[in-house]
């Protein structure tokens, strides 16, 4: 067993000069490739003992007096691998900035406000089928330092593991109708609009809950497995 | 016309931005979870093996440290096993995360001693840790390895594919007996290997 070789011009290269931070950040000589050992095609596994009974809700984990101000969301799909099977048991860890655009880190410097019932970080396990659902408020939009105008699309990043450790994969996820996600220097160093296209998800209108929040749907890729198709052993199989 | 492939595409990779330690390491961000910080737990007393610490940096192209990078390590056992295979030393995670100082960019890591693990071929590979960088700027997550100076890494398969030979040794720490340090160089002259892997 071994990986699908990762597709380089569907992922954002390192040198992408309109983000200007990775201009000093990028690596400029060739990666070196290498068919994967078993230091690349085993990774960590995580159980629900790892993580604690309410990491999926970012309404409530870290509210303190109310449930944080901004739009009920919940965000639900699936982790398949690129063989379209099901990535069962494997960890997703989020964060995001408040609904004012505001990280509860302390690098982050906003002027808008914390939200004292928001911490915007959560951890959620695939179940069997590679299902998963976190509920949360929308993020906004915030500024940073880029050009002098910039603004990120509302994002919420994604950490996921996978099998092995070379599956292990962070993105960003944007939200239908986002009219910052044509103008994200972020989103542009991604070449291929299709490839753009999978980072956005759709409202899933149909899931929402009646009177309480909204749904959105995004599903997560990770590298496929090769395996022999053919061999030439003596008995035929 | 042709028949259609009905491969899914990868999900693309963004950057992790400046405030990952919010996701992977909130206390670290300066937030107290519900749970624990996954990755920080160090090595139980019980797991053989020589303990070591690797410290270093990571620098960008400018020679100035990247105060804001988070590293994952993964890495085999003293018998060279990796935990889930069959013989793997119990209560061993082989994986672990590093923040450094966000004023200076130093980090450290403590640990136990991989083994040699099997290679392509039957050969094996020379004790080493897997890394993978994520950080603002950094649009996909780097992967390199880190091995060690007081090892016999003549024969690992990997190091031997590099060229020029010379910067096989942007993949060895220096130090020794438990005591590494290990830069990264994300470009430049020093400018470390990275794995397409
Ligand atoms: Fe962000």
């Amino acid at each position: 067993m071994t990986l699908y070789q990762r597709d380089r011009s569907w992922h954002p290269p390192a040198l992408t000069p309109d983000y200007k931070t990775s201009v000093a950040r990028s690596p400029r000589l060739p990666l070196l490739s290498l068919e994967g050992t078993v230091s690349e095609l085993t990774g960590p596994r995580f159980g629900h003992g790892d993580i604690a009974p309410g990491d999926a809700d970012l309404i409530a984990n870290h509210a303190k007096d109310g449930d944080p101000i901004g739009e009920r969301i919940i965000v639900h799909g699936r982790v398949l691998d690129e063989n379209r099977r099901p990535v069962p048991q494997t960890l997703i860890e989020i964060w995001q900035a408040n609904a004012g655009g505001r990280y509860r880190h302390r690098k982050d410097g906003y002027l808008a406000p914390i939200d004292p019932n928001f911490g915007g970080c959560g951890r959620v396990l695939t179940d069997d089928q590679g299902h998963y659902a976190f509920r949360t408020v929308k993020p906004g939009a915030y500024p940073w330092r880029n050009g002098v105008n910039s603004w990120r699309p509302a994002h919420i990043h994604l950490s996921v593991f996978g099998h092995a450790f070379a599956q292990r994969l962070i993105t960003q996820m944007y939200f239908e109708g986002d009219t910052l996600i044509a103008r994200c220097p972020i989103v542009n160093a991604i070449p291929d609009p299709r490839a753009i296209a999978a980072l956005i998800a759709p409202l899933d209108l149909n899931q929402a809950v009646p009177l309480d929040c909204l749904v959105y749907r995004f599903d997560i890729v990770l590298r496929g497995r090769r395996s022999t198709v053919f061999e030439n052993r003596p008995e035929g199989n | 016309m042709v028949q259609v492939l009905d491969d899914l595409k990868e999900t693309p990779s963004q950057t992790a931005g400046p405030y990952v330690h919010l996701g992977l390491a909130p206390a670290a961000a300066g937030v107290a979870r519900p749970g624990r910080d996954l990755g920080f737990g160090g090595v139980p007393g019980g797991v053989p093996g020589p303990r070591i610490r690797v410290t270093g940096r990571v620098f960008d192209g400018m020679g100035a440290p990247v105060t804001d990078v988070l590293i994952e390590v993964w890495q085999a056992d003293a018998g060279g096993f990796y935990p889930g295979q069959p013989g793997a030393a119990p209560g061993f995670a082989g994986w672990a995360r590093v923040v450094p100082d966000f004023d200076t960019g130093l980090f450290a890591l403590d640990t136990i001693l991989p083994g040699a693990v099997p290679g392509p071929g039957g050969r094996l590979l020379a004790p080493h840790l897997s890394l993978w960088l994520v950080a603002r700027g950094i649009n996909t997550g780097l992967q390199t390895r880190m091995y060690f100076p007081d090892r016999d890494n003549a024969a690992d398969p990997v190091l031997s594919l590099i060229e020029p030979p010379r910067r096989r040794r942007t993949l060895i720490a220096t130090g020794a007996d438990g005591a590494y340090r290990f830069d990264i160089h994300l470009q430049g002259d020093r400018e470390t290997v990275f794995l397409d892997v």
